[in-house]
């Protein structure tokens, strides 16, 4: 349970954070700048905020009117950094016990042995931080930040470091830990790939403080906080099950409130629950399900909203039984099927739009 | 002569006791300033900087005419001290002081570049991770700046070494109480017949400066070098 319900201080605007969550992983999205960082700083100490409550599980971090404010170092929450800040003068090993020899033995819960087998760090316990690659050190930062068995693990812009290759292995490790060790995660991103892959609850963050909080799919289908989610990014998140894979096909069958969906396969085990981002611009449109067609996945649904025209385009939100899914089309083909709220419509997905990064474990 | 070389000696053991008090009784307050000039604002602290950098700019002569006025048994703190025990006029402590006063820009200096070059957030790092604010000093900045008060430490006590102006004004040139290298050196220079013993005190001077430089650039590598500290 985190409970955060703050103003800060930026420089000289004020940002008023406030969301509640259950979730183990919750997600702080928006652009760079929008102050994410200050939020989570708030959250490890590292700033105070001008008034408010942060709660996380039955302990009071911080409470303006009760002068309650813990420092950082008796919050117990694990802090990983965008650029990794591995203390340059100790090895990787020196690293990783930091936290872990500050922690009392009865506080601990975290193996170190665990850890250093799960994040692959043994063949580099004796070498310095100089000489790691950008992912290693991140990995190593995660590792330190764990062995301080926290309550809460803050991951703030974890990957935006990292070339291509190295995001999706440390988004692969993130993963891991979640799972495993079961430690609510607060992770703070702008990229909507990585928080529809890893979060339950997201929390939208614009310039001035947090404007919307909920589930990834409830956020993503909201077309009025498109101008902050993101006009390029546009698209919706269904939550889904997977229900059977067809290996010779190649593909995999994911069961959603509204339909199936065919994916490219995912490696996962019928029954796991998984989140789908649908990009609007991946989606087409027809009144009639077409006949002969490569689209596999045809999906049923009502219109509930066409959106004001931007330049020729205009997003299309249809409701998909439970799900909501969002179509980017050209004002032009709207008018020629004269969609509008309340129409039948199919939704058209080819499968090959719905690649790996698109589906996520939830 | 035989005299002489016995008395060389004592001018060594004073010199090095002056200097090595000097720069281990400034290094805690140059610590602490440079911490403060490198990661705090506070309002007059453009003044703090200027006054820490006055004994750079000002002629030595006028510090140790300062030190005098305000520490001489008649001063305002050295009436106050006196009765203490604490006396520094006429003093080999005096010129410990002295020292101390003329290296000690050298050491902050030092001391504050290695501060502003290192990322402040590792202390941040650390906090999290469940040390507080003295146990993030000394566990992990202390180690990070290290190499920076090695070099501070160097400077200021090689300019504890040569210090001579400040000195000669304080507590005056007496022999087996105040006479550094450099005083002594100029004693010898003022007597005819002294240049013998002038150039090999001279000698002497650049024996320990470059075992100091050697020293100190030992401690730097160490604490840089791989393998260092586990």
């Amino acid at each position: 349970m985190i409970e955060v319900d703050v103003t800060l201080r930026r420089g000289s605007f004020s940002l008023a954070a406030r969301f509640s969550t259950q979730a183990p992983v919750v997600a702080l999205f928006g652009r760079s700048g929008s102050g994410k960082t200050t939020i989570v700083q708030a959250i490890a100490g590292l700033v105070t905020p001008v008034a408010g409550r942060i709660r996380v599980g039955e302990e009071t971090l911080f409470d303006g009117a009760a002068g309650v404010n813990l420092p950082p170092e008796r919050r117990r929450i694990g802090y990983v950094f965008q650029d990794a800040l591995l203390f340059p003068h100790l090895t990787v090993r020196g690293n990783l016990e930091y936290g872990e020899r500050l922690t009392p033995p009865a506080e601990r819960y975290v193996d170190r042995a665990h850890v250093v087998g799960l994040l692959g760090l043994a063949s580099h316990l004796d070498r310095r931080p100089a000489g790691l690659s950008g992912g290693e050190r991140q990995r190593v930062a995660i590792g330190r930040a764990l062995l301080a068995s926290p309550r809460l693990l803050l991951m703030d812009e974890p990957l935006a470091s990292l070339d291509i290759p190295r995001k999706a292995e440390i988004l692969a490790y993130v993963e891991i830990l979640r799972d495993e060790f079961g430690i609510p995660i607060v992770y703070v991103s702008h990229s909507i790939e990585e928080v529809t892959r890893l979060a339950d609850h997201l929390v939208l963050v614009s310039d001035g403080g947090t404007v919307a909080a909920g589930t990834v799919a409830e956020i993503m289908g909201r077309p009025d906080l498109e101008p902050i989610t993101g006009r390029f990014q546009a698209g919706s998140v269904i939550e889904a099950r997977v229900a059977e894979h067809d290996l010779d096909g190649g593909l995999t069958a994911l069961d959603f409130d509204g339909g199936r969906l065919l994916v490219p396969v995912v490696d996962s085990l019928p029954g796991e629950r998984v989140r789908v981002r649908l990009r609007a611009r991946d989606v087409a449109l027809a009144l009639a399900p077409p006949p002969d067609t490569s689209f596999l996945n045809v999906l049923e649904g009502t219109v509930t909203a066409v959106s004001p025209r931007k330049g020729a385009l205009v997003d299309v939100t249809l409701a998909v039984g439970g799900a909501v899914v969002i179509s980017r089309v050209s004002q032009q083909s709207c008018d020629r099927l004269a969609l509008a709220p309340g129409k039948r419509a199919f939704a058209l997905v080819k499968a090959v739009a719905l690649d790996r990064h698109a589906v996520g474990f939830a | 002569m035989e005299g002489a070389g016995a008395d060389t000696w004592g001018i060594i053991g004073l010199s090095l006791k002056v200097a090595s008090w000097s720069v281990a009784a400034s290094l805690p307050p140059a610590l602490a300033t440079a911490y403060l000039l490198a990661r705090a604002r506070f309002p007059g602290k453009v003044l703090v900087d200027a006054v820490v950098h006055l004994p750079l700019v000002l002629p030595p002569v006028v510090i140790g005419f300062g030190l005098l006025l305000l520490l001489g048994r008649n001063g305002p703190l050295g009436s106050l001290l006196a009765p203490l025990g604490v006396t520094f006029a006429f003093k080999w402590t005096g010129a410990a002081l002295a020292a101390a006063v003329m290296g000690f820009p050298l050491l902050v200096r030092a001391i504050r570049l290695s501060l502003e070059s290192m990322d402040h957030r590792l202390e941040s790092a650390a906090r999290t991770l469940g040390a507080g604010p003295w146990r993030a000093f000394l566990t992990v900045t202390l180690p990070i700046i290290l190499p920076g008060i090695a070099t501070g430490v160097l400077l200021s006590f090689a300019r504890s070494l040569g210090e001579f102006g400040a000195t000669i004004t304080f507590v005056s040139n007496i022999p087996g109480e105040t006479q550094t290298l450099p005083l002594a050196i100029y004693g010898f220079t003022q007597v005819p017949g002294g240049e013998a013993e002038a150039l090999r005190l001279s000698a002497v001077s650049v024996v320990i400066s470059l075992a100091a430089l050697a020293a100190s650039e030992w401690l730097a590598r160490r604490s840089r070098g791989p393998g260092a500290r586990a």
